[in-house]
């Protein structure tokens, strides 16, 4: 079977201009993704993960069309999302989940009501949105009883369950998960992403799944890509990327996330470590942007930015270490 | 506390110093509109001069109020504290105000999570640092020059690595990434030369690569300066690699300690072993569970253990209360699953 691509990502762009003084004249550009292109397959869990600052929020919202690309384009099921952005069918087929539960729920609105907004755009009879609402509680594990409470008497986790079900209450295709559950503790944590692989693999639907946990990532994403100041750096099937990962940056940081166990402790990639902090978008660095802390920077780092070694779904690097035009 | 906890090495010299500070069946109740919520329930901890001591435990275990009970920094009229606070042998309950206040600060000291709101953003970190040494001065009736105390403050941001502290000291701290801005909270509760430090989640806010560094730095610090360090945290993880001893906590009880080696080859509570399991791991496999239900409603705890509507191996006997059985060298857990097995502590 050809796998068959829900989302299509080619060369995007988003600047945000900077203005200054009494005119609010335009004195230069932040670079919040800076050519980026990836696929996600239908039925997949893409990961993309990087650190605050990287741009992954950006490209989230860019791809659920609540922000516009400066250039490039997103095709969604073989559709540019320039055109379907803002249609009700695009909004069927794309929906997201927010990081903080706490505020992207509507504290006025019961939980019901809450549910039944985007019923509004699913086609469904009115008469049918109470069964409806009723389904979606069913289905990410809360009694029905809660149609009628408020997000106050809530937990976070299951906050986060609303949040998944008013999500999945058009019927989505595509789920963009916006580190749904980085304001969990590890055991809630735990039964949200059970959760989500369950509904996934009833519904079948794809994952665009947003994080900087590493940890969570090796174990939820079967493809990821690292970004860095607004560009890939390594994109491969997750195991690969963690069992041997090739860009620096995506060494380093591997190697400093803390661990519970000796074996897991066995399999961080000896390297020197990541020295310093991320630069701001407004001023990257000329060159490879990482080189300013890379542990491994030689000379071409610092006048020509890489291109990416490997296509397609090879493990592939966009860094200077590796011979141009090979994937391996 | 008898039971025999020396370790093997240079390391096992730690236990032979006298605790810093000796936490004792410590109960901290609050009068809440729902009735009184007993938050915690009897929680008992040590800490000694080179110690590295984690209080691990999720979110509304209690970890925070035992945190502020140990600064002095619950809100006086709506906390009821019971039990024994000790530092460095004395009695901080029982201490008048005055005598609290001039530790606070000085001998114990504390690094905030938060490095966006723990800093005023009107106010230069100079002002901010120059500030904490002038009361302290106050506080102990000296006087020093204000290139004197300018000195002081740049030999700490120094010692947190903190590049051009000229710099830094006329900076706003808006001007300053999240990890500088963290090496200035460090270095804030190093400016009175503490022999005792709390650090509430250090590093948490930040990214994996800074929190990496900012956790060498206090490990660091500990070896250099001898400071008995407990360490608050959620991440198991940072427990693992920044911690020699750790207690475990669930609404309101330690339900485990022991060495960190000791937990982590073994973790024996149920509340410990199904925590761990919910931690995703490096190796893979997605064998991560969660843990059914809710943290009590602490103004109505269940009877007896108080995991025990949440536990797989609750029972009768579950109603009582379980003593901290230790089960081999300084580990200890309090659940009736390991009675007999290295008799009652």
């Amino acid at each position: 079977m050809t796998p068959e691509p829900i989302l299509q990502v080619r060369d995007l762009r988003k600047l945000f201009p900077v203005r200054r003084g009494l005119f609010q004249r335009v004195v230069g550009h932040v670079r919040a993704i800076d050519g980026v292109g990836f696929e996600v397959q239908r039925g997949e869990i893409f990961g993309l993960a990087g650190e605050s600052g990287s741009g992954k929020s950006t490209l989230a919202r860019i791809v659920v069309g609540l922000s516009t690309p400066t250039s490039g384009s997103i095709r969604f099921g073989g559709e540019e999302v320039a055109t379907l952005r803002g249609t009700r069918a695009f909004r069927r087929r794309v929906q997201m989940v927010f990081q903080n539960p706490g505020s992207s729920l509507n504290p006025r609105r019961s939980i019901q009501q809450t549910l039944q907004v985007p019923l509004h755009f699913s086609g469904l009879e009115p008469a049918r949105w109470d069964q409806r609402a009723a389904e979606l509680l069913e289905m990410v594990e809360l009694p029905a009883a809660f149609r009628s409470k408020y997000p106050f008497e809530l937990s976070g986790g299951q906050k986060q369950r609303v949040a998944i079900a008013r999500a999945l209450a058009v019927g989505p295709e595509l789920l963009v998960l916006d580190e749904p559950t980085s304001a969990l503790d590890v055991s809630v944590q735990a039964k949200v992403i059970e959760l989500l692989v369950r509904i996934r693999n009833e519904l079948n639907l794809s994952y665009l799944f947003i994080s900087h946990d590493l940890s969570l990532m090796r174990n939820f994403t079967s493809r990821l890509a690292v970004m860095y100041l607004g560009k890939l750096s390594e994109v491969g099937f997750t195991g690969d990327v963690f069992t041997a990962p090739k860009h620096p940056y995506t060494q380093g940081l591997i190697s400093s996330v803390p661990v519970v166990s000796a074996e897991e402790a066995a399999l961080k990639p000896v390297v020197e470590r990541i020295r310093g902090e991320i630069p701001s978008p407004t001023n990257v660095p000329p060159g490879c942007s990482f080189h300013t802390r890379c542990p491994q920077c030689f000379e071409p780092c610092r006048e020509a930015d890489p291109t990416f070694r490997g296509a397609g779904f090879e493990h592939a690097v966009r860094c200077h270490l590796y011979p141009e035009g090979d994937g391996a | 506390m008898t039971a025999p906890r020396r370790r093997g090495g240079a390391a096992g010299a730690v236990q032979d110093r006298e605790p810093v500070l000796e936490v004792e069946d410590l109960r901290v109740s609050f009068a809440t509109f729902d009735g009184v919520a007993e938050v915690l329930n009897g929680v008992s901890l040590e800490v000694r001069p080179g110690q590295r001591v984690g209080l691990v435990g999720e979110s509304g275990c209690g970890k925070s109020v035992t945190m502020r009970a140990i600064m002095g920094i619950l809100p006086e009229r709506a906390a009821r504290i019971r039990g024994r606070l000790r530092f460095e042998g004395r009695d901080l309950l029982t201490m008048s105000r005055a005598q609290r206040q001039a530790l606070k600060g000085n001998a114990m000291s504390m690094v905030f999570q938060d490095p966006m709101t723990s800093l005023n953003p009107v106010f230069r970190i100079g002002e901010q640092l120059s500030d904490i040494v002038r009361w302290a001065d106050r506080r102990r009736g000296e006087h020093r020059t204000g290139n004197a105390r300018r000195a002081r403050i740049l030999e700490v941001l120094e010692q947190v690595r903190l590049p051009d502290p000229a710099r830094i000291l006329d900076a706003y701290p808006l001007q300053l990434s999240g990890g500088m801005r963290q090496r200035v909270l460090i270095a804030m509760a190093l400016l009175n030369r503490p022999r005792f430090l709390i650090a509430d989640e250090p590093g948490t806010a930040l990214d994996v690569t800074t929190q990496d560094e900012i956790l060498r730095l206090l490990n660091d610090l500990v070896r250099d300066e001898r400071l008995a360090l407990l360490m608050i945290t959620h991440n198991l993880g940072v427990v693992r690699e920044m911690t020699d001893h750790v207690y475990v906590m669930y609404a309101g009880n330690v339900v485990e300690e022991g060495t960190t080696a000791e937990i982590f080859a073994a973790p024996a509570h149920p509340y410990t072993r199904a925590l761990f399991a919910c931690v995703p791991k490096l190796s893979g496999g997605r064998a991560f569970a969660g843990i059914d239900g809710t943290l009590p409603d602490y103004t109505q705890p269940p009877d007896g253990c108080r995991f025990h509507p949440r536990c797989p191996h609750a029972g009768e006997r579950c109603l009582t209360l379980p003593p901290a059985f230790a089960i081999g060298g300084s580990h200890r857990s309090a659940c009736w699953l390991h009675e007999g097995e290295g008799g009652a502590a």
